[in-house]
Formats: structure tokens, sequence, C-alpha cells
């Protein structure tokens, strides 16, 4: 069905998007070292377009107070990360529980969180962020707490269609036999099967949430200033556009190479990782799949 | 049997609005402190306050203002701005049909790239067109939309002075908007029908078809596509969510007056009554559109009604 390079078939692009992923993770870790300071205001360089006279700092050129544009995003790239990969993480670590108890122990628990799961995908997914933390208030914790209510839903209903299937399996009914508890059927014979499906949608779900963050703050409603955002920064940017396009040009570039790459790698893990057992689920097309029950 | 399947949906489309209400009116109450001092704002007097609280219910307990409020909406009745003091009906109204215009105008746009570009890929599997095709799909799914609505208004506007910045006051204002919107999902459009196309072209039926002898052009209009058309009708509806979200952040970069800018002004003037009523009523036209796929593609595939039978 998808006719994407697989891994051990690496290609240029493949190791460019790589690289572009590698060098975000980098520039967040390194980001404390590097003595920068993205909040100073250079009044003699407002609006100055990037060049190389004024060194590394203006590079990429300078914002409407006179802020180095590079330190900005170099600043935001962490924002993004943080939000992102934060975001993922505990979205998968609620999901799957929650897709688990409604798999495994089944019965009323699993129609009620099964009616749940409809209720959240009913939801416009970026509506549902946008009305949380726009009520709850601008700022990075309450974005992310806005952004895992939206995203534990994928991870619950891919872990619980996963598990359903799973656990009709012989060798989950020998190791019950054996008499081996729930942890140990869960964690040695559930889990480890239901990983790849997950992972290929934690993959995706960064770059969804890349976006996300980015949008809400693009909207006002999430990283305020003066703490910059690639979202707020093209916000602010856009009213420059006609003298300086290059305060939206470079946010909008760094956010596309990432979640380009980042949907790139994940088109990748996906033919790595075995295809055939994925229900493929993803925030923007995640009902292409599965049929309602 | 139809009859059935068509029960069965309706019935779970009205608990999930059940359940949407539920969080809409949950909503209020995550407003930290008190959401009357954050509604009021600046020293309200406490007969000011009293009066909000008691005209939003908030006095009463959490269950009882539930229910007074799912009556409310049993009657039409969605309360007033506290805003404007106005129905929130009225202000609500004349925002529906802007939003409409522009998601139709969107979907209109995704089909016509996407059809083009889909069928062309699929015909020309792996090859430098498809390869080129699916990067520019990619690359399509990946810019978000807040991106593409300054971009475009870089180029068409300011580069090359053709078409106008904002508003809705022409034609041609739709134009840039419907864009900015309707790219990502012809995207995910495209390559949906590449898929549904490949996979329809391994069938038995187009075998025989080939072997029939008939024409490249006759198995592809006649056998292929039509069959490969049907989950792809399916997408769309899908993706109509995604649609209405995306117009949010459209409206605001167009100013294009619709619910989605509706929506934000009223976050901003922490005007939460009407942010409820444009929630509900963005969620409710998406079930309503879900449950409608849904049905039509059963209607059209009895498959599907067998599969959900079972």
């Amino acid at each position: 069905m998808q006719n994407h390079k697989s891994m051990d078939k690496r290609t240029p692009g493949t190791y460019l998007f790589s690289f572009i992923l590698i060098s975000w993770f980098l520039l967040v870790l390194l980001t404390p070292l590097l003595s920068f300071t993205p909040n100073n205001v250079h009044l003699e360089k407002i609006l100055l377009t990037p060049s190389f006279h004024h060194g590394l700092e203006g590079l990429l050129g300078y914002d409407d107070l006179g802020r180095s544009v590079l330190e900005r995003l170099l600043s935001g790239a962490k924002i993004s990360f943080l939000v992102a990969f934060g975001v993922a993480f505990i979205a998968l670590c609620i999901g799957t529980i929650i897709g688990l108890i409604s798999a495994y122990i089944g019965g009323v628990w699993d129609h009620i969180i099964v009616r749940l799961i409809d209720i959240f995908m009913a939801f416009p997914g970026i509506l549902l962020a946008i009305a949380l933390s726009g009520l709850m208030g601008p700022g990075i914790d309450n974005v992310m707490i806005a952004l895992c209510v939206v995203g534990w839903v994928g991870y619950a209903r891919l872990t619980r269609a996963q598990v359903l299937s799973i656990k009709q399996r012989e060798h989950v009914s020998s190791a019950r036999a054996l008499g081996a508890s729930h942890i140990q059927i869960i964690s040695k014979h559930i889990l480890p099967l239901i990983i790849s499906p997950l992972i290929i949608e934690f993959t995706f779900a960064i770059a969804g949430l890349v976006i996300a963050e980015a949008g809400l703050s693009f909207l006002g409603l999430g990283i305020q200033a003066p703490e910059s955002s690639w979202g707020n920064m093209i916000k602010e940017g856009s009213q420059y556009l006609l003298i300086s396009p290059h305060l939206v040009i470079m946010p909008g570039l760094c956010l596309l190479l990432v979640v380009l790459s980042v949907n790139q790698i994940g088109d990748a893990l996906r033919d790595y990782l075995d295809p055939k057992t994925l229900v493929y689920s993803r925030r923007v097309g995640r009902k292409n799949t599965g049929r309602k029950r | 049997m139809f009859i059935h399947f068509l029960l069965s949906r309706l019935l779970s489309a009205l608990l999930v609005i059940f359940g949407v209400i539920l969080i809409v009116f949950l909503l209020i109450h995550l407003v930290p402190g008190d959401p009357i001092e954050v509604m009021l704002g600046d020293s309200p007097t406490m007969a000011d306050r009293e009066q909000l609280r008691q005209s939003l219910g908030l006095d009463q307990p959490i269950l009882t203002q539930f229910f007074q409020y799912f009556n409310r909406l049993l009657h039409f009745d969605l309360g007033e701005s506290i805003h404007s003091g106005r129905k929130i009906s009225e202000i609500l109204f004349p925002r529906i049909w802007p939003t409409v215009y522009l998601t139709l105008a969107s979907l209109f746009v995704a089909i016509v790239i996407a059809f083009p570009l889909g069928i062309m890929s699929a015909l020309n599997k792996n090859t430098m067109i498809d390869k080129m095709a699916m990067g520019i799909s990619l690359i399509g799914i990946s810019i978000p939309n807040f991106l593409m609505g300054p971009l475009l208004i870089l180029i068409f506007s300011i580069l090359l002075g053709i078409l106008p910045v904002n508003g809705n006051d022409s034609i041609s204002s739709i134009v840039l908007p419907a864009l900015t919107l309707g790219t990502a999902l012809a995207a995910i459009l495209s390559r949906m029908i590449r898929a549904s196309l490949l996979e329809t072209m391994t069938m038995d039926y187009v075998r025989t078809a080939k072997a029939k002898g008939l024409s490249k052009y006759q198995i592809i209009y006649k056998h292929t596509l039509r069959n490969a058309l049907l989950p792809v009708v399916t997408i769309i509806g899908l993706q109509f969510g995604a649609l209405l979200g995306g117009a949010v952040i459209t409206e605001m970069i167009f100013s294009w007056p619709g619910l989605g800018q509706l929506t934000i002004e009223s976050i901003q003037k922490r005007d939460y009554p009407v942010v409820q009523a444009c929630m509900l009523l963005i969620t409710t036209t998406y079930v309503l559109v879900n449950t409608l796929t849904d049905l039509a593609y059963a209607a059209l595939d009895p498959r599907i009604r067998l599969d959900a039978k079972s």
C-alpha cells in the first residue's frame, strides 16, 4: 500500500531527515551550554535582514524588537521539543494504560472507555485543544495539559484494538494456564507485541504536536511573549510580511523541516516495523482503517 | 437490515452528542479560580457578580446545572453572551454561512488538486512522476495552515498583488483562505486515492478486464476508479473534522468572519458561554457529517452493514 523506502534501503532522503532530527535533539541538549540571549533587544538592528555582517547572532536577521532571529529559533526549538516529546510520552502512557484496561478487563469498563474514546474523537482535535488552553489560560504547562487531553485517545484506541486481538491468541491462553499473573501476561506476552504500532503512532504524534503547539502559540493561546515559540514567531512576523518576510520564513522553514523529517522517519519506521499488524491511526487520518464497532 | 444499522448508528451518534454536551458543559469549570471573576474582569460589584452567577446557574449544584443546561439546549436556547448581552443564537447565526462557505470551498480545492495528483501517481507507480507527486503531498501534509496562509499572502497578495489579503467582500477573497485550508486535505486525499487505486488494481476483476482485452482507459474509468472511490468518499467525510478544526486558524489568519474567528474572539473576551456554543455547534456538525458518511457508505456498500452486524 505504501511506497516508501524501507530502512534497509537507506536513501539520501532518509539520511537528510535523520540528520535534521538529530540536529534538533542536539540543539535542544546543547542550548543550556550555549550562552545565548533570545530576549536581548538591539534597537539599532530592528528588522535587519539575514546577513553575514553581524556575526552568528545576526545570521538569520533580527525581528521587530531587534532580537536575534537565530537565537529565538533555537529557544523555540527547545519549547517545541519539550512540548512534543513531553506530551507524546505522557499521552502514550495514559492512552496505553486506558486501552489496556479497556481491552484486557473488558466488561463494563470496556463499554465506558469505548464511549469515552468515541466522545473525545468527536471533537476536531485542534478545536478541543484551543478551547482547553483558551479557558485554562496561556503558558507551556496548560498547553501540555490541553494537548494531553486531546492526545491520549489515539493511543487508547490503538492499544485497545491490538490487545483485543492479542489476548485471544494461544500464547496468552497458555501463559494463563501455566499460572502467569495478569502483570506477567501484560508485560511479557502482550506489551511486547503492541510496542511497534505504538512507536509508529508516537512518531506521527510528534509531528502533529509540533504543529499543534505552534498553532496554539500562533493563536496567542500557547507560549507567550517574550518567550519564543515557532508559532508566536510566525504570528509576530506576519505583521511585517511586506518588509521582513524572513520573520515568517525562518520559523516556518524550521517547522516545516522538523515536521517533514518526523513524518518521513515515521513512514520509514512503519515500513520497517511490520506494517501488517498495524491499525494505523494518526491524528489527522486516524479513522481511515478501523470501522466503528 | 439497513434499518437496524441506521438505528444503531443514529443511537450511537446521539450518545456521542450527549457526551460532547457534557464535556462542553464541564469546560467552564476548568477556568482557574472563579469563572465569574475571570469573566467580569476588574472590580465588578457584588451585585453584578451574583447576578451573573445566577443567570449562568453557577450557584446551583453541578448536576442541577448540567440538567438545566441540557434542558435549555433541548429548547435551542444557547443562553446569552456575557460580553454584549445579546442572545447567543443571534450572534452565532450570521457566522455559520461564512464557515460553511469556506469549508465547502476548501473541500472543492482539495478534490480538484487531489484527484489528478492521486490518479496520476497510481498510474505511474514508482516512476519519477509518482515520486514527485507524493513528495509534494508530503510537503503539503507537513505545512501547517498558519504557515501556508502567510506564505500565500506573501506570494499572491504582496509580491503578485492579485488577491486580497483578507475580508469577505468579493469572490476573490475566498481563494487564499480556501487554498490555505484545502491543501493539507488535498495532500492526505491524494495519498489515499493513490493507495486505494493501487489496491483496486490488484483485484481479480481488473485482471479479468485486462484479459478481456479492454483498453487501459476503460479499465481505469469503468472498473478501477469507481471502486476505488468509495473508500475515498469516506475519508472525505472523516477528514471534515480536520477541516473544521483548521478553519478556526484559517479564519483568524484571513479575518474571515466565521465560527472559528468567533470562537477565538470569544476566548479572548472570556465570553465563555459563546465559546461553549461554538464548540457545540462545530462538534455536533462533525458528528452528524460522520454519521451521514457512515450511512451513505453502508447504503452503497452492503459489506459494511454485514460487518457491523457481526
